[in-house]
């Protein structure tokens, strides 16, 4: 038998490292479960999570926490993804708390902030035990310092200063009834290894992720397509621009680029090319203060 | 080109500039986009500061900024054309044990940061001890600050061998330590060659980062591997499909091994060595896959698949070294949960028998309770008998976690044998 000549390169030993913590938390937890946005990050998530388990289907649902601010595209998407796989899909409609109450609409009708409420019920209602995010620690320097699993207690709260230590490739899933865990298997992946590992495996993405054209406007140094979320408004015109998404969240909150990249090869030269990151050229949520991410965190958000 | 990856760590004692040389790390290498220095620019700007401070890229969590001090281990990704980094960043002072023992157990590589002015002192011997407690397998010494010695060949010449001696008393090999001279606020040899320090003929931090080979000892030990699930797909034309899922810890397996199912210790074959992308000819330490055997075993989550003729040995005694992590007090007689490898058991906590010394750097006589950060040699009973190596021969084997029952919470960091000692002596 010859051995095996080629040398693993990162995105090898990311990839190695992401299904080891899959199959952990499959062999730990009862009813774990993907949230799952149709983003690029969810979606390098379940194309993960089928490698793992191959030739087995995925043992976990998807979840998606559901603004109401989408973009068409996603959510057709995501459906098709859900159903080409197998997988069930629950779906909480944030309008749904907003209709009964249970939050409230902010002033900037910015619906980002809103999902954390419905995301804490639903993990709740289905017992859901430890839930995949496709957060990364170079995006935000609250996630630099977030575990690959880390605990929520049963109000859905993170405690940066209470963080478990987490050794070698050993990680403590323990917990009490009615408290979870987050999982981030991508934790050590940085945007250009999601695009390039995107582009070896030839995973499909949403079409906004590539460069097509749009109306949009300018608000707070971003362009924000309209929408059912309140936009443009007053001076705010709209134009019709050659743009891309780099991130994908709520509407009402998340800036297209401007950009010609309508191929994969195109677009990682663009993200090599960047002198943003990707939340701070897009993603007004994390303009709202120093701490925004970090204070989001400890309420329960992803 | 393919670019791999190298985890490495940086540790350091409180002012020695570490923030500064992360800092320094990620700017010279352009891993810092145009809206992170703007951040930065803006609140060195409202310190009153009149040069950005590189040590704000690095902040993290609202109390560390408010405080100016680092409390958790903090992760950093750069690249350069030829590798990609993970950087476990970890702060000095704050519960040093519990940090650096986190960073330093998924390093290839470790990088202690020394004042050019102060040399050697207590905090950098206990970093250095604590690197070689977890055998991470190369260090390298960053002096800094060397422009506040006047970029003096002597003064680093004398820190440098003072660090050899240092290095070797912990049983690191002579070529597996490497002395950089550097000024993280000036650039001197971080990513860019100094033209201050001309007697110094070795490489930048980030050539060495670059060029150091990445294979860890794990490549050439024995094969383990813990079974994590097993891969049942139900389905008519996959219906005697049996796959033990795993990442490789230790070794290669190939089809064709004979390989041992511990603790139960019944022999088998593989028969193929599976990933979602098709199978492979042989799997090397890291990697992951589903394996498949010639015999139907009944086999678990928890078993350990091994290399039939160098097994490791079953035991439910262990002679283990502790790091305690935990506030809350280690007490013998204390019945907690270890979790080794993909199996969680019962363990019983004997006699504290030796203590760290963290001045003196030696094993000696212990109180009856161990306290946070304290290092020790404990014995161990179990409830089930583990496969274990020693931590020195294969990390993935030969490592533990120690938790409280109640509370779930990871109380310690527990390696097979005692790997400091036996360096020590």
């Amino acid at each position: 038998m010859t051995l095996e000549v080629r040398t693993p390169d990162a995105l090898d030993a990311l990839e190695s490292e992401s299904i080891h913590i899959f199959r952990e938390v499959a062999g730990e937890f009862d009813r774990p479960v993907i949230l799952f946005s149709g983003g690029k990050d969810s979606t390098l998530l379940v194309h993960l999570a089928v490698k793992a388990f191959a030739p087995a289907p995925v043992p976990f649902p998807l979840l998606h926490v559901d603004t109401g601010h989408n973009y068409p595209e996603v959510i057709d998407f995501r459906d098709r993804l859900a159903d080409r796989l197998g997988l069930r899909l629950v779906v909480a409609h944030v309008q749904d708390w907003v209709d009964d109450g249970r939050v409230s609409e902010r002033p900037d009708g910015t619906r980002n902030p809103l999902q954390t409420v419905p995301l804490l019920d639903t993990i709740n209602e289905n017992r859901f035990d430890a839930v995949f995010g496709g957060g990364r620690r170079d995006e935000e320097r609250a996630r630099a310092k977030e575990r690959i699993i880390s605990l929520r207690d049963a109000f859905g709260r993170w405690d940066p200063r209470m963080q478990r230590p987490e050794l070698w490739n050993l990680y403590n899933g323990r917990h009490a009834a009615g408290e979870h865990v987050r999982v981030f298997p991508i934790s050590n992946w940085t945007e250009l290894d999601v695009w390039r590992y995107i582009q070896r495996e030839s995973v499909e993405l949403p079409s906004i992720y590539y460069a097509h054209e749009r109306p949009v406007f300018r608000r707070e140094g971003m362009w924000l397509a309209e929408g059912p979320w309140g936009g443009p408004r007053g001076n705010e015109t709209l134009v019709t621009k050659s743009v891309r998404y780099r991130t994908v969240g709520d509407g009402s909150c998340t800036g297209a680029v401007e950009s010609t990249a309508t191929t994969l090869d195109e677009v990682i030269a663009e993200v090599t090319a960047s002198r943003l990151t990707e939340r701070g050229a897009t993603r007004a949520d994390d303009r709202l203060s120093e701490a925004a991410m970090e204070d989001r965190k400890r309420e329960g958000y992803f | 080109m393919t670019r791999d990856l190298l985890r490495f760590a940086t540790a350091g004692s409180v002012d020695d500039g570490k923030s500064t040389l992360v800092g320094r790390l990620l700017y010279d290498t352009k891993s810092v986009l145009a809206d992170q220095i703007e951040a930065v620019q803006r609140a060195s700007v409202d310190k009153g500061l009149a040069t950005p401070d590189l040590s704000l890229l690095v902040d993290g969590l609202r109390a560390e900024r408010e405080q100016g001090i680092t409390i958790d281990v903090a992760y950093r990704y750069f690249s350069t054309p030829r590798r990609e980094f993970v950087l476990a960043d970890t702060p000095g002072h704050v519960q040093y044990t519990r940090n650096t023992v986190t960073g330093a157990s998924t390093a290839e590589l470790a990088v202690l940061l020394v004042d050019a002015r102060n040399g050697i002192v207590a905090q950098t011997r206990r970093h250095a001890a604590v690197l070689a407690l977890l055998r991470v397998p190369r260090l390298v010494l960053a002096i800094n600050k060397i422009d506040l010695v006047d970029h003096d060949e002597a003064v680093l010449t004398a820190i440098g061998k003072d660090f050899a001696g240092l290095a070797r008393s912990l049983g690191f090999s002579e070529d597996a330590v490497v002395t950089i001279p550097v000024s993280a606020l000036a650039g001197d040899n971080v990513v860019e060659r100094s033209a201050r320090t001309p007697w110094y003929e070795g490489p930048t931090l980030l050539g060495h980062l670059e060029s150091v080979p990445v294979v860890g000892p794990e490549v050439r030990a024995p094969f383990r591997m813990p079974v994590q699930y097993v891969i049942r797909p139900r389905r008519e034309e996959l219906h005697d499909y049996r796959g033990y899922a795993g990442q490789v810890a230790s070794g290669t397996v190939a089809p064709g091994d004979e390989v041992v199912v511990l603790p139960g210790g019944r022999r088998t074959t593989v028969a193929s060595v599976e990933t979602a992308d098709g199978p492979l000819q042989s799997a090397g330490a890291g990697r992951s896959v589903t394996v498949l055997l010639a015999d139907d075993i009944d086999i678990s989550r928890g078993d350990l698949l091994a290399a039939a003729d160098d097994p490791p040995r079953v035991t439910d005694q262990l002679d283990s070294t502790l790091c305690w992590l935990a506030e809350k007090p280690l007490r013998p007689g204390a019945r907690l949960l270890l979790k080794h490898g993909t199996r969680t058991t019962q363990v019983m906590v004997g006699a504290v028998t030796e203590r760290l010394d963290t001045e003196t750097l030696r094993f000696g006589p212990s109180p009856e309770q161990l306290q946070i950060n304290d290092i020790a040699h404990v014995a161990l009973r179990t409830a089930d008998p583990l496969p274990v190596d020693e931590y020195a021969d294969i990390r993935a084997t030969g490592s533990f976690l120690l938790i409280d029952p109640p509370t779930g919470t990871t109380l310690g960091a527990g390696l097979v044998g005692l790997p400091l000692a036996d360096a020590l002596s």
